[in-house]
């Protein structure tokens, strides 16, 4: 019963930890929103969109704009591990490593859901589409759940490669396609106003990815940030 | 599995081996460390250093051989051992954007510590910090920031000290300074290992100078028994022979 209370108590510990230090260097939010603020901008150019078409390539969009905003913001959080042997820190301490990577995917998982919540209403505003669904509320909860699970996991082994911005992309999105793929249809389907029956194999699919992936990654991360 | 009982070494490592790739950094290496003492660590760049700390602060395995800490082996006991290890690097393991309260508080609740805000004080008050405890740590000089990491590796009372170059960057203010600091921290009787590339800091603080080359010690040798007093002249025929 105490080692399960340590371990929530570290866990919440090292995400509270993330958030202050974002909340001081508004490092991670600021790359991540400007870049899908410029991402959903250069879209809202490059393709003229019907009112028929709009509803069809917006989950495209909405996905491409988080995986790549995703993908700096995982990117940030674990080199400020590095950097200053921080993640030795967290190494030493006599904590799961488990929590250690729990606590880090919840905090990624914050980013996330915050660079959603900013760019949903722009994007409704730009591009003239309602995106205030529960539904598609739940597709984002879902993809970004599985994303930053297995995200964070390659992060923590892209950060101790020298090429280690580049290496995180190459490693994450192929393995994130399925999670992808599950999402951009699920949001898809609720922004055309699809019957449930013919979005929920994309919803359980998403669910599948997500217990997957953390599970996976849960077991894995030990392995990962030891030499 | 329980501690084995040897009442005196509080490190003992027997043919340790550890390989990166085909690369050998330590072959068959023996060591041992007494309860109270203090280690220097010298040799050459590249000579193990840093490997032997790495592998006895939990943060890489062996390849073979046995490691035993605190009377804990390595690597299945490695959560056990981990609370009695305080390590100190030349990098400071601190946030740059978190003040040092902060920094020490997080890492207090990663050790689970009960009354937190009394040991933090007292912390930042040994390594002469708390005048500038709520400052953001990248404010701080390399020599403040050195010693809030001694601050940080000694905030939940470790039995054992691993130091692997904390004077690196250093002028000669700040580690003497931080050389205050560690004699103030080890008073205690702390047990110390530390890696260093600096005679005369290591001879002002070790009693006991072991000589690492080629992935082994070579020589070991007490303050009391180095050859004519002359550490740099010992050295320097230890690792030319």
């Amino acid at each position: 019963m105490r080692e399960n209370t340590r371990f929530w108590r570290s866990m919440l510990a090292i995400t509270w930890k993330d958030l202050a230090l974002e909340w001081r260097s508004r490092e991670i939010l600021t790359a991540m929103l400007v870049f899908a603020l410029l991402v959903i901008f250069i879209f809202n150019y490059a393709l003229e969109l019907t009112p028929q078409t709009r509803s069809e390539v917006t989950a495209g969009v909405l996905w491409v704009t988080f995986a790549f905003a995703g993908t700096l913001g995982l990117n940030r959080s674990l080199s400020v591990e590095k950097d200053r042997g921080c993640l030795d820190g967290l190494l030493l301490a006599p904590v799961d490593r488990s929590a250690i990577y729990l606590g880090k995917t919840l905090a990624n998982l914050i980013f996330m859901l915050v660079v959603a919540a900013i760019v949903l209403p722009i994007y409704s505003l730009l591009y003239n589409t309602n995106l205030f669904l529960p539904g598609l509320a739940l597709v984002i909860l879902l993809g970004a759940i599985g994303y930053v699970a297995v995200g964070t996991l390659l992060s923590s082994m892209a950060v101790q490669a020298r090429t280690r911005d580049m290496l995180l992309p190459v490693l994450l999105f192929p393995i994130a396609i399925p999670i992808l793929l599950a999402a951009v249809k699920a949001s898809s389907g609720f922004l055309q106003a699809l019957p449930f029956e013919e979005i929920s194999p994309w919803l359980n699919l998403l669910v599948v990815y997500d217990v997957i992936f953390i599970s996976v990654s849960f077991m894995v991360f030990e392995f990962v940030v030891e030499e | 599995m329980t501690p084995t009982a040897h009442p005196d070494a509080v490190i003992e490592v027997h043919r340790l081996v550890k390989r990166f790739g085909t690369k050998m950094v330590l072959r068959q290496l023996e060591f041992s460390v007494s309860r109270g003492q203090f280690v220097a660590l010298l040799g050459p760049n590249g000579a193990g250093k840093t490997t032997l700390l790495r592998i006895l602060a939990t943060l890489s395995r062996p390849t073979l051989g046995e490691v035993r800490v605190a009377g804990f082996h390595l690597p299945q006991q490695a959560p056990s051992v981990r609370r009695m290890l305080g390590v100190v690097s030349h990098l400071p393991l601190l946030y740059g954007d978190l003040s040092a309260e902060d920094n020490l508080r997080f890492y207090a609740r990663l050790y689970d510590l009960p009354s937190i805000n009394e040991r933090v004080t007292a912390v930042l008050e040994l390594v002469g910090l708390a005048s500038r405890r709520r400052d953001q740590v990248r404010t701080y000089s390399r020599g403040m920031q050195q010693r809030l990491a001694i601050g940080r590796a000694v905030l939940h009372d470790p039995v054992i000290l691993l130091l692997d170059e904390p004077h690196t960057g250093l002028d000669q203010d700040a580690s003497q300074m931080l050389d205050e600091t560690l004699r103030q921290v080890v008073s205690g009787g702390c047990t110390v290992v530390m890696a260093s590339h600096d005679l005369s800091r290591a001879l002002d603080l070790a009693n006991r100078f072991d000589i690492i080359g080629r992935g082994q010690i070579i020589a070991s040798v007490t303050r009391d028994h180095i050859p004519n007093g002359d550490l740099l002249g010992y050295y320097r025929e230890v690792t030319h022979a």
